[in-house]
């Protein structure tokens, strides 16, 4: 009850951090909506030459595009959450602070992390989205119960979204500089996320892997849920079971680097 | 009134790897605590201070149970802190002077709400010691100012109060004074005092500044090399040191070095300027009285050794012999890993 009340004011925190910066909201509007633009002429070109491909058809394509514009920064698909701060923290030794507090660290930063995908579902995912649905052909149901499920696996693919880059904030323990880990998350997240290209249109064994992976969490399940093409239970489902394996993961890995921190910085 | 703190032969070692070769890697192991001991009372506010790198950060870690001691038995309050670091953590405060515990790009009053909830602190006593810390340290203006765009006596000031709404019993803190000027250090010293004496918080002060010790603590811990050298007053410190504070005179003209009595030597002079070394464990009164007799007088300053300088002339004026030297660091043989 009380630690209850205690991470809610830690996300109520984190969704008001990222409520200052309004520009950096505006800026971020504006290039979500600008790449949005890019990919559903490229996606329009590429369903004209291969009808159907992945199973989509071009409203469904285009669809897709939105969704991942609105969900870039609501699920940090590319980084850029609480992760580089984590890790920057870990660098110069402030993490001590965190370490010393009666909370839990994973919890903590889980908060703070749901906080902030609100505020960016919110200030940044929607406009882009509305965009995109009044200017092109999209493929949305009119059934309230199905966007609900949405919502529900949005809110899902955020807890797999914070679990993933919990590890990769974690590694900073042992790497000290968290760079090549940044990257490593970028491309696996822009790849395996499917901001290149939807995961169904993945040829052959490779997009038999990737449809399994954590990341398949994030943006696809939710845009196939939304679109009729999955089953909302079965996407609940993948996505919890992949929440609990890495949160798990976490918290081991969690124990481990504090039982082994050397707190930089004196 | 039994120890509230209390180290016995406390020791932390931590295994440094370097680079020796292509795969090779030598494991160093570095003691940065080497078997300490020393207890303090309840209501006490001592200084713990050495030169950097000496163990002091590392102590207080271990006393807020972040780091586990590699041997010995230390207590807080009666218990393990890196065993229950939970319920420990309610009954301390910390301040690290270098880092920030408040939300950096949110109001300061947000970051007093968080601790409310994180500590369970119930309504009324939060109301109540909130008001008693913002005026203390005089942070109205500042509760509706995001963090960063506040100035680091104010930041530091907000950092003190965030850790003292929970009212801990015994306050840690680790340079708190570092990088303020003049008119915060006094505000921050006077709060410090008042706290200690009508509260009874004990607190541990880490500084490198001299001045802070003189004003707060009665008793003064020196660590060096990880290990205890000196545990007792201030002014045993000085004598332990052999340390010399310094009279700045300034002169109306200039004059031939000031003969001023057998203790105080002229250690050099510039213009109608003189510095005069004296034993810090003198006053400076008689001396002053003396010169201001004697000579044109026109303005005079006193300035204090600073720790470091201390630190280095006790550890010299006690010899070699007695700084454990040896064993603290030392290479593991065959710990390679690759």
């Amino acid at each position: 009850m009380g630690s209850a009340r205690l991470y809610a004011a830690v996300a109520v925190g984190g969704f008001r951090r990222y409520a200052t910066y309004r520009a950096a909201t505006v800026a971020g509007v504006f290039t979500n909506t600008v790449f949005g633009l890019i990919l559903v002429y490229t996606y329009l070109a590429l369903w004209d030459e291969r009808p159907h491909l992945g199973g989509y058809d071009q409203a469904q394509a285009v669809t897709f595009v939105w969704l991942g514009q609105a969900l870039y920064a609501t699920l940090a698909i590319q980084g850029g959450g609480f992760e580089s701060e984590l890790m920057e923290r870990v660098r110069t030794g402030d993490v001590a602070i965190d370490l010393y507090r009666p909370a839990d660290l994973q919890l903590w930063w889980l908060a703070g992390d749901l906080g902030r995908s609100l505020f960016q579902l919110i200030g940044r995912g929607v406009v882009p989205f509305v965009v995109g649905v009044l200017f092109f052909p999209t493929a949305l149901p009119d059934d309230p119960l199905l966007w609900l499920a949405f919502l529900v696996a949005v809110v899902l693919a955020m807890v797999v979204s914070f679990a993933i880059r919990f590890l990769v904030a974690l590694s900073g323990f042992w790497l000290m500089d968290g760079t090549g880990a940044s990257q490593v998350l970028m491309v696996t997240g822009m790849f395996c996320g499917g901001m290149a290209l939807p995961l169904n249109a993945f040829p052959g064994a490779l997009g038999e892997v990737v449809r399994q992976l954590p990341w398949a969490a994030l943006l696809q399940m939710p845009a196939d849920l939304l679109m009729g093409e999955a089953d909302p239970l079965s996407v609940f489902a993948f996505q919890a079971g992949w929440a609990v394996v890495l949160l798990g993961v976490g918290r081991l890995v969690q124990s481990a680097a504090t039982r082994r921190v050397v707190v930089q910085g004196g | 009134m039994g120890a509230f703190i209390e180290l016995d032969r406390v020791e932390k070692v931590f295994d440094v790897r370097k680079r020796t070769g292509f795969l090779k890697r030598e494991v160093r192991r570095v003691r940065a605590v080497d078997s300490i001991s020393f207890t303090v009372a309840r209501g006490e506010m001592v200084g713990y201070i050495g030169p950097n790198g000496a163990g002091k950060s590392t102590t207080i870690k271990m006393l807020t149970g972040i780091l586990t001691p590699s041997g010995g038995r230390l207590r807080v309050a009666g218990i393990d802190p890196s065993r229950e670091r939970m319920r420990l953590a309610h009954r301390i405060g910390v301040v690290f002077g270098q880092r920030t515990t408040l939300w950096w790009d949110l109001p300061l009053i947000d970051s007093y709400r968080l601790m409310h909830r994180m500590y369970r602190i119930p309504d009324a006593r939060y109301r109540e010691n909130l008001d008693r810390l913002v005026e203390l340290l005089g942070l109205g203006a500042l509760l509706d100012v995001p963090v960063r765009q506040l100035s680091l006596g104010q930041r530091m000031r907000g950092d003190i109060a965030a850790a003292l709404l929970h009212d801990p019993e015994v306050l840690y803190l680790d340079e708190p004074t570092i990088g303020l000027d003049v008119v915060s250090k006094a505000r921050v010293r006077e709060f410090l005092r008042e706290l200690n004496a009508e509260r009874g918080t004990t607190v541990l002060l880490t500084t490198h500044d001299l001045q802070d010790i003189e004003q707060l603590c009665s008793r003064v811990m020196v660590i060096d090399h990880g290990r205890l050298v000196y545990d007792g007053a201030l002014a045993g410190l000085h004598e332990a040191g052999g340390g010399e504070r310094t009279l700045v005179v300034d002169l109306a003209r200039e004059l031939p070095p000031i003969e001023a009595g057998p203790t105080a030597r002229v250690v050099k002079v510039d213009g109608p300027r003189q510095w005069l070394a004296f034993p810090a464990s003198e006053s400076a009164a008689p001396l002053v009285a003396r010169i201001a007799a004697e000579y044109p007088l026109v303005d005079l300053s006193v300035r204090e050794p600073d720790i470091e300088a201390v630190i280095a002339k006790m550890l010299s004026s006690m010899g070699d012999a007695s700084v454990p030297a040896p064993g603290r660091e030392t290479v593991v043989p065959g710990a390679q890993s690759s």
